[in-house]
């Protein structure tokens, strides 16, 4: 398959406003070529579920997208507006970088939520900080917002004292409340112990049926069947398989692919 | 209280220390004291938080600046480096004045004090804060990053505050060292309280009644910061569980 032109959208032409394009993403690390070549289209209310095994790129792949880790080469276009990169793939422009991240919310596999920060503070800290909206209505809304995460009457609880499927909830609000054109999910439930993976998956979950869009890196399998519309596979840093997930876990075409998919399941 | 002071025979020290006597001066020993002692751990926290981010993230001039800046100043005794940034500095003002062509300018001791030690506490700090930044955990960072924080508010609304319970132990020893680093500076003339008791014990010869009441004060300093100390770091550790168990 040639990866260069494969793109994540249904393959009729679709009016869907495009909301992440990849085209041709490599990212080394010194000598080790971790992504050789990557590209993807998402479009608005596409979830689109990245699977493969450790050390395929795929967290790599994520991070790339807002920069926090810088691509060798390749272009991010990000709600039709185009990265500016320099040369050796680093931000031209900081400012655009900044204004661009504020609309890609990322969920972090370990979390990383403020510890020296309340959940509210947590979750007021970015739309006050950074997008200046009046601490009053961005207490207002992050109230709604733990509300609907389960996690109404913590809001003044220190993350610490949180079991880690409460923090990563806690860490989807703080996501929410910057109103994201798209979300990046990181690996969001591999730190978690088992019992706690499902209520996180149940946030998410609600999230991909109102239509957000979003990148989910997972191990999951189960769970990308189910809310994913497309299923993206990365083997060795390169896109070895995609399609609806009926067909890349119903009908994998590819070998690796089909013993990925049995030495996870 | 007279009278007590009479029965266990110290009524000629209370005398001695009485605040419109010898007393009055110690105390006022003791504001100079303090009043560099502020100054200079102010100085000193700017200079490290300035030294430490420039060690972490500046460039190989400026971490190399750096290194020789911390070696240097931690390497040489205090007292030696109070006698040479005294008169260098001094020397240099002067210099500039009458370049200037103005004369020789009184130097203010306690400006000079405060920027003789400050730059001396600078250079611990450096060591302290950039511990304290590396100790925090880079996802926090991260975190800041990519929710499109500009580098600056990053450091003032996450770095900051994140890396302060890390900070606090050491930066209390850098304010206690500071206090009493400030009785080095009787080497310069500079009227704080070691020089004060000197004088007093050397003028009335009760040598013991004033180096035992100022070393009293000193106490009383250490034991007032270490109070002090204990509610910054309370608060600067706010959000974790402590070892000990049990909820904060």
């Amino acid at each position: 398959m040639d990866t260069a032109t494969a793109a994540a959208s249904v393959p009729e032409a679709d009016a869907r406003r495009e909301a992440i394009r990849v085209e041709d993403l490599h990212k080394s690390f010194g000598n080790l070529e971790v992504l050789k070549g990557v590209s993807l289209t998402a479009r608005q209310g596409d979830v689109v579920a990245i699977i493969g095994g450790s050390g395929s790129g795929k967290s790599t792949m994520l991070r790339c997208i807002n920069f926090l880790e810088t691509p060798s080469s390749g272009r991010i276009v990000i709600g039709g507006e185009e990265v500016a990169m320099r040369g050796d793939g680093s931000p031209a422009n900081q400012k655009q970088i900044e204004r661009i991240r504020t609309k890609l919310a990322m969920v972090f596999q370990q979390f990383n939520l403020w510890t020296h920060r309340t959940l509210l503070e947590n979750v007021i800290e970015v739309p006050v900080h950074v997008l200046k909206v009046p601490k009053s209505d961005a207490v207002a809304r992050a109230r709604q917002l733990l509300e609907r995460v389960g996690l109404g009457g913590k809001e003044e609880t220190y993350p610490a004292y949180l079991s880690g499927g409460q923090q990563q909830r806690a860490a989807i609000a703080r996501a929410l409340a910057v109103d994201p054109s798209a979300m990046l999910f990181d690996e969001p439930t591999s730190a978690l112990d088992p019992e706690l993976v499902g209520e996180v998956l149940t946030v998410i979950r609600d999230l991909a049926a109102e239509g957000r869009t979003m990148l989910l890196v997972t191990h999951e399998m189960k769970f990308a069947r189910e809310v994913a519309n497309h299923v993206v596979y990365l083997y060795q840093g390169r896109i070895e398989e995609q399609g609806p997930p009926a067909e890349v876990f119903g009908n994998p075409q590819s070998d690796r692919l089909k013993q990925f998919l049995s030495s996870v399941a | 209280m007279t009278g007590l002071f009479e029965f266990l025979g110290l009524g000629a020290s209370a005398e001695l220390l009485s605040l419109s006597g010898w007393g009055g001066n110690l105390l006022r020993g003791l504001a100079n004291s303090l009043q560099i002692a502020f100054g200079a751990f102010g100085l000193g926290l700017v200079i490290g938080l300035f030294g430490a981010y420039g060690k972490l993230y500046g460039g190989k001039v400026t971490r190399d600046l750096l290194a020789i800046y911390t070696t240097v100043i931690r390497a040489v005794p205090e007292l030696v480096l109070i006698l040479i940034l005294y008169y260098v500095g001094s020397d240099i003002i002067n210099k500039v004045s009458e370049g200037l062509g103005g004369g020789r300018v009184e130097i203010n001791g306690v400006a000079a004090g405060i920027w003789v030690l400050g730059v001396v506490q600078g250079a611990y700090a450096t060591e302290v804060l950039r511990g304290a930044i590396n100790a925090v955990p880079a996802g926090q960072i991260e975190a800041a990053k990519s929710y499109g924080m500009p580098g600056l508010m990053i450091m003032r609304r996450v770095t900051i505050p994140a890396m302060m319970s890390f900070a606090v132990p050491g930066l209390a020893n850098l304010w206690l060292i500071a206090t009493k680093d400030t009785a080095l500076l009787a080497v310069v003339g500079f009227n704080e309280l070691t020089l004060e008791t000197r004088q007093a014990a050397s003028s009335t010869r009760a040598y013991f009644t004033f180096f035992l009441a100022a070393g009293f004060l000193y106490l009383m300093v250490t034991l007032c910061s270490g109070a002090v100390f204990a509610r910054v770091e309370k608060w600067a550790r706010r959000g974790q569980p402590s070892l000990k168990g049990g909820t904060s």
